[in-house]
């Protein structure tokens, strides 16, 4: 992902300097990129902005049991932060829940990087030829490639009370009634998570280490570094920015997650997705619209403060 | 890939052996559920759930496809195709037409590419969210003026697979759409365009004969995306469909109420179709590689 951004850097770069020269390094008239660049640019802004300010806008709406009415009342974030500033002791609803999701996001930004790391490091450092890396590097993708909710349910004949996994238990003796928190709790979520997301971990990592000048390796080696300070000092610090990109893709995803938490779960766990998803089918938008405003904020602000950790752009 | 040749002849360190164990536990991590439920759906009639396997039979596939049990899986089906079929083909014309359009300087490039970035990392239900209370805001603002006019029936609902469905689908496509020209175009000089200029080719000459057969292997890459992703699409979806629902949209429906393995049974159809597209166009991706080298060594 970050040679796109680069590419799209360098492009901008190139531009501005042709520009200077006033060198004119294109025959095409000038209209055209914009001719090309406007269905994308029109689908951006019917299916993505355009719905992020009617959200924004309904969220100040009004709301009746079986209408939306426009008006500007504060009253939907009232209702999303009812509690929260009382002084009370009690965790708010709204509070609690992002705490909950906040814990699912620390247990799999923590799971999906040491697998996603591992795996990354063992194709990039250890696979000697290129359609070697090609094909493994494809078999992680493929489940990418096939339905979310099919790779859930399918724990289902593991984890229930009689599924594999228990009857494998049961049957060498290590527990003697089947084990109930395998399915349906936040095991189960946190394990779904950690099996659909571990791949956009990989990937930046593997695109991250695959541009590491290999002389680089070696010249640790020559200068007397062992194996874990070559690891430590050089391939970490260099692949910084595609740790960076996979936490931002698994920490968004588990932030606005609300399939997985709901089918693994045994739609008993809460989450903001969920919230709004329920608020949505009983036609409470207004409400559903606040909540999501402030779950957009959330997310823009993790993702400020984890550029703020690691600049980016020095990175590149 | 230097630097591998020179330490070829070295013996492999036992890190290699403890990473590549680790590795295969990672494949089987992967894959292992999905072939679990890729096995019980052959189940016997009178099978359940889980393992053990009653006999093997087809009995569940039978039920599902014939429409006789608790899911009428066919109009969906049928829906999700066409859906995926028209999103993979947008999204090769909208990507590619992007692309050329960032090979060049326009103004409102890099707001465009934030754009399509923050596309992929908004949550998806408030996107969803946000199409929804869209189109309904068009149907109480909009639809009563055109109606007035004649132009469309006054009571109604603009929410629909092709209207607000294939546009949630793209705003989650075109992204990755976009990303893959980049690294496409990034790998791919800028002389050729000029020595076909010099040659004397129009831009569409140029881009006809010099640029699409360069970029057509990863063209077939820009569909792959496009289809798979609309096909198991699903966050998106669920606010953006109207009353119609896809493939996907049922199945996680009925994983609360069917308590048989005929859900297992549309779990494997499902990516059967997947595992069909997936393949066939890796296939079509190394033959179209294979066929260039072949000529290319002709030459």
């Amino acid at each position: 992902m970050d040679a796109s951004t680069r590419v799209g850097a360098s492009n901008a770069e190139k531009g501005i300097s042709s520009g200077a020269r006033k060198r004119r390094t294109s025959w095409t008239p000038a209209w055209v990129p914009y001719a090309q660049a406007a269905p994308l640019a029109l689908v951006f802004f019917l299916f993505f902005i355009l719905p992020l300010v009617a959200t924004f806008v309904v969220s100040f709406w009004n709301y009746t049991e079986y209408s939306i009415e426009p008006a500007f009342v504060l009253s939907n974030y009232q209702d999303v932060f009812y509690g929260c500033f009382s002084g009370s002791p009690a965790l708010c609803t709204t509070f609690a829940t992002y705490l909950s999701t906040l814990k699912f996001v620390a247990i799999v930004w923590v799971a999906t990087l040491l697998i996603g790391f591992t795996v990354a490091y063992f194709l990039a450092f250890h696979i000697r030829t290129l359609p070697m890396q090609i094909a493994l590097f494809m078999v992680c993708t493929i489940p990418f490639w096939t339905s979310n909710v099919i790779r859930m349910i399918s724990w289902i004949p593991l984890l229930g009370r009689n599924g594999l996994v228990n009857e494998m238990l049961t049957s060498i003796g290590l527990v003697d009634a089947p084990i109930e928190w395998l399915l349906y709790s936040d095991f189960a979520v946190a394990l779904a998570l950690v099996h659909l997301y571990t791949l956009f971990m990989v990937v930046p990592i593997f695109n991250s280490m695959m541009r590491i000048d290999r002389s680089l390796i070696e010249a640790a080696y020559d200068a007397g570094a062992s194996g874990w300070q070559t690891l430590t000092n050089v391939i970490i610090p260099l692949v910084k920015p595609g740790i960076l990109i996979g936490s931002i893709f698994v920490v968004t995803i588990v932030t606005g997650d609300y399939l997985t938490i709901g089918i693994m779960g045994g739609q008993q766990i809460a989450s903001v997705g969920k919230t709004i998803q329920t608020q949505i089918n009983f036609l409470q938008f207004p409400i559903a619209a606040a909540n999501a405003i402030v779950l957009l904020a959330v997310v823009l602000l993790t993702i400020w403060g984890m550029l703020r950790l690691v600049d980016i752009r020095k990175e590149l | 890939m230097t630097a591998g040749s020179a330490y070829r002849e070295e013996r492999r360190p036992r890190s290699f052996y403890a990473l590549a164990v680790f590795f295969a536990l990672f494949v089987v991590f992967l894959y292992g559920p999905v072939v679990t439920i890729l096995t019980l759906s052959f189940q016997g009639p009178s099978g359940g759930l889980t393992f053990p396997m009653n006999g093997f039979s087809f009995y569940w596939f039978e039920r599902l496809w014939s429409g006789r049990g608790t899911v009428d899986i066919g109009s969906a089906f049928e829906r999700s195709l066409m859906l995926g079929l028209t999103v993979m083909v947008l999204t090769v014309v909208v990507s590619v037409l992007a692309g050329l359009a960032f090979r060049k300087k326009f103004v409102g490039a890099t707001p465009l590419f934030y754009v399509a970035i923050a596309s992929l990392i908004v949550p998806s239900i408030v996107v969803s969210l946000g199409i929804a209370l869209e189109f309904r805001i068009l149907d109480d603002v909009f639809r009563p003026v055109l109606a007035s006019i004649g132009l469309v029936s006054r009571r109604g609902n603009s929410l629909g697979l092709f209207t607000s469905g294939l546009g949630a689908h793209l705003s989650w496509t075109l992204p990755f759409g976009l990303l893959i020209m980049f690294a496409v175009f990034n790998r791919l000089d800028k002389s050729y365009e000029e020595a076909a200029r010099d040659l004397g080719a129009s831009n569409w000459q140029s881009f006809c004969h010099v640029i699409l057969p360069m970029i057509a292997p990863f063209l077939i890459g820009i569909s792959l995306f496009g289809f798979t992703l609309s096909w198991d699409e699903i966050a998106r979806s669920s606010q953006a469909m109207g009353s119609t629902n896809t493939l996907p949209l049922e199945l996680a429906a009925l994983t609360t109420t069917v308590t048989t393995p005929e859900i297992y049974a549309l779990g494997t159809s499902v990516t059967a179709v997947s595992f069909t597209v997936i393949f066939g166009t890796l296939a079509a991706f190394v033959l179209l590689q294979r066929r260039r080298r072949l000529r290319a060594l002709a030459e």
